[in-house]
């Protein structure tokens, strides 16, 4: 996450078509289809919004600004996904952007009543970047259906913040906007859970760290990229040699395997 | 997981029974997406219909319905549980 303000505002307009002013902070929204995302979204930008398509895809794009305690923020609702492993347009969208644009945030929405199956978007957002902060949304329904979930020790074990809401009646909306100042600006400093492989796949991994820090340039997180040339994800080198320029690198790193 | 008994192609389930994932036996993509769905090792998955065709199929795994092809469905190993009605 090194790259400096005004490389970042030509990265985000030049590879997302999206307009961040100096000093605005950059929160994404990522999250499972149907959770209250846009939702969210809508709460917090209000009519401070800008809709239209990702470059060269058929996904919709929207992006909105907010004021919390005298700072800017630019938010960028990703679209939904179970994954980010890109076997669709909208995962490939939602992975490029969380890789190579390096927003300051990242909000992950979860489906309060249904965590089992949110926790995986959550746990691959953490292997790419640690400024997460997990949003259980739809709390009101889980309340419904008498789920109680212990949201300090779910903090505990994520490793990030987590805040309850239910944003169709604005609850948690505040605190939310708190957090996400507070991992913004730096002021509370997060660890996210990171999976640990069998013995095999982390020698694995281990074997290539050094020779991928050089591709990743600090934007990246070398694990993540590690991770993905094991996997052999070609749609990833594709989008590599594309925003980082590097072509003939995972070849070598490939046969390091 | 008391009642476990044979193991079967999911594929071969009928309608209405429950039975817990063994092993996938998809390579790829496929295998990505599957896993991605919630449907590893060790989860319960019960057969809710068919469609008009027979195919697809809709199944319930972990508070969602999920339609999967018989193709892929075949090559996805369970285990039918006797007292599975009470499981999901």
């Amino acid at each position: 996450m090194n790259l400096s303000a005004k490389q970042k505002r030509s990265l985000w307009q030049d590879h997302f078509g999206i307009t961040i002013a100096a000093g605005q902070y950059g929160v994404a929204l990522a999250g499972n289809p149907n959770v209250g995302k846009s939702t969210i979204f809508n709460a917090l930008t209000g009519l401070h919004q800008h809709t239209g398509n990702w470059p060269g895809k058929t996904v919709d794009n929207a992006q909105g600004g907010f004021q919390y305690q005298q700072k800017s923020f630019l938010m960028v609702d990703l679209p939904g996904t179970y994954s980010l492993l890109a076997h669709t347009v909208e995962e490939q969208i939602a992975r490029d952007f969380l890789c190579f644009a390096s927003p300051d945030v990242t909000v992950v929405v979860l489906d309060a009543t249904c965590l089992e199956r949110n926790l995986n978007l959550a746990l691959q957002v953490f292997e790419i970047t640690p400024n997460v902060i997990v949003c259980l949304n739809l709390m009101d329904e889980a309340q419904k259906k008498r789920l109680k979930i212990d949201v300090q020790s779910l903090e505990r074990e994520l490793g990030v913040p987590v805040v309850a809401t239910a944003a169709r009646q604005g609850e948690g909306l505040i605190e939310l906007q708190e957090k996400i100042l507070q991992v913004a600006s730096g002021a509370l400093p997060t660890n996210p859970r990171q999976i640990l492989y069998s013995p095999e796949v982390e020698k694995a991994v281990e074997h290539l760290l050094p020779m991928v820090g050089s591709i990743a340039n600090n934007t990246l997180s070398p694990r993540w990229l590690a991770l993905r040339l094991l996997d052999g994800d070609r749609s990833f080198l594709d989008s590599l040699s594309s925003f980082l320029g590097v072509n003939s690198c995972w070849e070598g790193a490939r046969c390091a395997q | 997981m008391k009642g476990a008994e044979r193991i079967d192609a999911l594929a071969d389930l009928s309608p209405g029974s429950v039975c817990q994932i063994v092993s996938l036996e998809l390579s790829g993509l496929l295998r990505r997406r599957i896993l991605d769905l919630g449907i590893v090792p060790g989860t319960l998955i019960r057969c809710i219909r068919r469609g008009p065709s027979g195919d697809p199929t809709a199944y319930l795994v972990r508070e969602t319905l999920i339609a999967l092809r018989s193709e892929d469905a075949a090559q996805i190993s369970v285990r039918t549980l006797l007292n599975g009605e009470e499981c999901i």
